[in-house]
């Protein structure tokens, strides 16, 4: 049997009532099974509030799933590790620190010595345009910068596996497609495995080797789009691939059908 | 790697003033606003004379006799005459004190509390109602209490200013630890942070501005303990003077001793300022007519 770099099997999560007026809790996603080899980069679409970043928590190891076990290079995930880090739609860097002390955060948290850490950061503050920027504070850069900085935090920890979390949903158009570019080229280049999940379908397209999209509450993949185009460490040139049109189309009707059933 | 982009930082190091819209020229823009702002200065300034000028010769112009607004000439001889007979400075110097560590010790109590709290959701439930309870009960009304209890000391004047200055600092920290992004602590979690982690890279420094708006508050606060701590018992400080002042209806004194009692409140408060600069220096910065700076 192969061994997936990320996999859930038959995961379900159920939250417990709050209150009593909540009643049963609530079951946010539903015996889902996902594999995703090593290197291979995986798009997740679906409603709002179908239980995306539940997922992304469980193969995260922040929280536990209520049936199935979620595996990390075959071993399963009961916490934190190293192997995993995540990148929200927010950047999270915290106001006090400085770029390079934001970068640093994970390290300085995980107990790398100074010297170390400070060789780390010099690099991927290079690697993504930061040097310049590495002694001031988040609130004097841009939203972009901000989200790469972000970037650059997540990377230095030399993660096997990525889960991005909407990662660029807040940025403006132009500064999206740039930062999208730049982070397919480092999945590629690097060979790193990641859960990509968005609502932007043509991000899902472009960036990805395949679409898995989720169903409304509670959360199951309903359907899996392998996309058959060249060129995924350039996403830019991708969009205009002639096949992405007809994916598009296909996604959009899927995500009509997944909301009509839930009508019904 | 990344490709070169068109985004510029919002701040450009060494920015140029930008013209403001309509003016070519930038030059013009902030030459205006300082001048303004130093014309403000000197405004203020003339109000304050103005003020002087009145206090001196406006009661007696008004008809208003010595015993009710001593002229400000009158209050600066007796302000010297203390000085010189009444040991005004060794008062004082025990009401400074007493205010400094009130105001320490009532800050360090509300902080420590404030993050135990913050920290255990349930232990604030339990304690809430009893918080709240001590919270409504006006501090002040301890100081004949704690005199009982400690004698005519400095001790219960202080512990009056302890209680007061405590609880406007324990709601904002525990305001600000309960505020802070829960992602924020996902983040530290998922790098593995332990829960002391978590408290002093994140939670702790998270705090910091509501701290300093309780500790600002606070500070102004002190002075009213100690005030309060010494019209009740005791014969040292500031609040002594007053009330002895008051008791031989020598008027000036008690004008000598409110104005120094404001002075102290200023001193206190403007440590706490300058402390704060130095703290959030990596806040943007918020100065009168800066405008537009920042994002």
């Amino acid at each position: 049997m192969a061994r997936y770099r990320l996999e859930f099997k038959g995961v379900s999560k159920h939250f417990p009532p709050m209150r009593r007026s909540d009643g049963e809790g609530v079951l946010a996603i539903d015996g889902v099974d996902v594999a995703i080899e090593e290197g291979e980069v995986v798009a997740l679409i679906g409603p709002s509030g179908c239980g995306k970043s539940t997922l992304l928590n469980l193969a995260s190891g922040l929280d536990r799933p209520s049936r199935g076990n979620v595996f990390v290079d075959g071993e399963e995930v009961d916490g934190p590790n190293e192997h995993v880090a995540f990148m929200l739609q927010k950047d999270l860097l915290l106001p006090w620190r400085t770029i390079r002390k934001n970068v640093e955060f994970g390290q300085e948290i995980r107990g790398l010595d100074a010297a170390e850490r400070r060789k780390r950061s010099e690099h991927f503050l290079a690697k993504y345009h930061l040097s310049d920027f590495a002694n001031r504070y988040p609130h004097e850069l841009s939203g972009g910068m901000r989200q790469r900085a972000a970037l650059a935090r997540t990377m230095v920890m030399y993660p096997d596996v990525l889960l991005l979390d909407e990662p660029f949903s807040a940025l403006d158009a132009q500064t999206k497609m740039v930062l999208q570019q730049d982070l397919a080229r480092t999945l590629f280049e690097e060979k790193k495995t990641a859960l990509l999940i968005t609502h932007d379908l043509v991000e899902a397209l472009a960036m990805s080797d395949r679409v898995l999209v989720m169903s409304r509450r509670p959360g199951k993949i309903i359907r899996e789009i392998v996309v058959d185009a060249e060129n995924r460490q350039d996403p830019m040139s991708r969009r205009q691939h002639p096949k992405i049109g007809p994916y598009i189309a296909e996604l959009m009707s899927l995500l009509d059908i997944g909301h009509a059933e839930e009508l019904v | 790697m990344p490709s070169d982009t068109t985004e510029t930082p919002a701040t450009a190091p060494s920015q140029p003033a930008k013209p403001a819209q309509g003016a070519p020229d930038g030059g013009v823009g902030q030459t205006l606003r300082r001048l303004s702002m130093a014309r403000e200065f000197h405004l203020s300034v003339i109000v304050l004379i103005v003020f002087l000028a009145f206090w001196e010769w406006g009661p007696p112009l008004l008809g208003i006799r010595e015993f009710i607004i001593p002229r400000l000439s009158n209050v600066v001889t007796e302000f010297f005459f203390m000085l010189e007979n009444g040991r005004l400075l060794h008062h004082t110097w025990i009401t400074t004190y007493s205010v400094l560590v009130g105001f320490f010790l009532g800050a360090l109590l509300g902080m420590v509390i404030g993050y135990l709290l913050g920290m255990s959701p349930m232990t604030e439930i339990v304690a809430s109602p009893y918080i709240l309870a001590l919270q409504i009960a006006p501090k002040v009304a301890f100081a004949p209490l704690l005199i009982m209890w400690f004698g005519y000391n400095i001790t219960p004047k202080i512990l009056v200013a302890v209680l007061i200055v405590f609880f406007p600092i324990l709601i904002n920290v525990l305001t600000a630890v309960r505020g802070v992004d829960p992602a924020m602590i996902n983040l530290a979690r998922s790098f593995n942070a332990s829960r002391w982690q978590i408290f002093w890279k994140i939670e702790f420094p998270a705090s910091m501005a509501p701290l300093f708006s309780g500790l600002r508050i606070g500070a102004t606060l002190a002075v009213i303990g100690i005030t309060v701590g010494e019209f009740v018992g005791g014969n040292t400080g500031l609040g002594y003077l007053l009330i002895e002042g008051e008791g031989q209806a020598n008027t000036k004194a008690v004008f000598v001793a409110i104005i120094l009692l404001t002075l102290i409140g200023i001193i206190a408060y403007c440590l706490v300022i300058l402390m704060e600069r130095w703290v959030l220096r990596y806040m943007p910065k918020r100065k009168f007519g800066d405008v537009g700076n920042h994002p």
